[in-house]
């Protein structure tokens, strides 16, 4: 559970949970987090063997650095409490539920989830939680939903559901889910948890996923869910910091050198004075810059 | 533990294993086919036949389309159709995993 608050989450990759090929290349795209599909993305008569596969694919596959998702299928199907238990005992990092409406959805899995633990063995509090968030009652009650648990990592926005149950469908300028978004940001940011902005799943409008990306980068969304390994490079850019940003955070991240080293409590810039928030949004832009290879070891700028 | 029905777990696709399970009289029956049978069909049939052993089946019919899964892949395949076959897909047997 270390650092997760300041984890990257730039992008979450699904992986369809019945497929070998894709379980077992899903690795190398360098995506953030990986969510491996046990709920859509697998028919019915193969909820068996698609939660089997992840399993043993956590158990024995490298995945580097990524963080490790399972989306579970939902609370109201016969599958919810067998796929708990297995991902409990693989070791996932992440357990995602869909279709969230309330914390009370999210405290029985904790209990299920806690419960789990006990009985494999595994420290009480080990696997993590998200929320999905697909409906008009989900949207209303986020905060509860975002503070529902310890465990709690983040809030994402399902908006092919959402704007179903909204009686619209997606349009490309996206004013349909601006008010969702800003509400689940703010729940999650209140909660100090990660938001995590919906897939796009049209792979012939680069331009059109840009443009979103770059709105959802804009309001402060940690990331974006993502359908195809392609995008993971396209966020990625999005969210690099500009060689301005980084040579003003390093110039944050000195002064606050400078001031522990004279023992003195007030941090100072070129003359003015560097407050938390600055110093905060400095770390972040390091962060970023770090993942993105623009600094080196040492926290320089590498040119391009 | 008698297999109850015969089961099938598994595609034909790339990177998959399609196993189809049936009861036998004879220990395990194996009909393997694969592209790398010749290098890894006793590695595949031991693999398969370690998770039929945790179930405490001796006698089975295995029917094993290899399209170059992982051992990973084969395993969980395998466990897969043997919950199907002993009729106990909504209660795994947890020890197993």
């Amino acid at each position: 559970m270390k650092d997760q608050k300041e984890r990257l989450r730039r992008t979450m990759m699904f992986v369809p949970g019945n497929n070998p090929a894709m379980v077992k290349d899903a690795g190398i795209f360098g995506a953030d987090s990986i969510m491996f599909d046990l709920e859509d993305a697998v028919s019915m008569s193969e909820k068996d063997a698609a939660r089997y596969l992840i399993y043993e694919a956590l158990k024995t596959i490298d995945y580097g650095n990524s963080e490790l998702v399972v989306r579970i299928n939902g609370l109201d199907t016969p599958y919810y409490k067998s796929d708990i238990k297995a991902m409990v005992k693989a070791g996932v990092d992440v357990i995602r539920l869909p279709k969230v409406e309330s914390a009370a959805m999210m405290e029985e899995l904790e209990k299920l989830v806690a419960q789990a633990e006990e009985e494999f063995g595994i420290e009480v509090g080990t696997t993590n939680l998200m929320a999905a968030i697909e409906s008009a009652k989900g949207v209303i009650n986020a905060y509860e939903i975002a503070i529902s648990s310890k465990r709690m990592i983040g809030i994402a926005l399902s908006a092919e559901d959402y704007t179903t149950d909204m009686k619209t469908h997606r349009y490309p300028d996206g004013q349909e889910l601006l008010y969702a978004r800003n509400v689940i940001l703010h729940a999650a940011r209140a909660a100090g948890i990660a938001a995590f902005d919906t897939v796009f799943t049209n792979m012939d409008d680069e331009e059109g996923f840009y443009r979103e990306t770059e709105l959802i980068h804009q309001l402060g969304f940690d990331g974006k869910s993502l359908v195809n390994p392609r995008q993971v490079e396209m966020v990625n850019k999005v969210y690099e910091p500009t060689k301005k940003e980084i040579l003003n955070a390093q110039g944050v991240i000195a002064a606050i050198a400078e001031a522990k080293r004279k023992g003195s409590g007030v941090i100072s810039m070129n003359g003015q004075m560097v407050d938390r928030p600055v110093v905060l949004r400095a770390e972040r832009v390091m962060r970023l810059a770090t993942a993105a290879n623009l600094v080196d070891e040492e926290g320089n700028y590498i040119e391009k | 533990m008698e297999i109850k029905k015969t089961a099938i777990a598994g595609t034909l696709e790339s990177s998959d294993v399609q196993i189809m399970l049936s009861a036998g009289t004879n220990g395990f029956e194996f009909e393997l086919e694969s592209d790398v049978a010749k290098q890894f069909g006793d590695q595949i049939k031991e693999t398969i036949s370690n998770v039929l052993g945790m179930y405490d089946i001796k006698d089975a019919k295995i029917k094993v389309v290899d399209k170059g899964a992982l051992d990973l892949v084969i395993k969980a395949r395998a466990i897969a159709a043997v919950q199907r076959a002993l009729d106990i897909v909504d209660a795994p047997k947890w020890e197993v995993l």
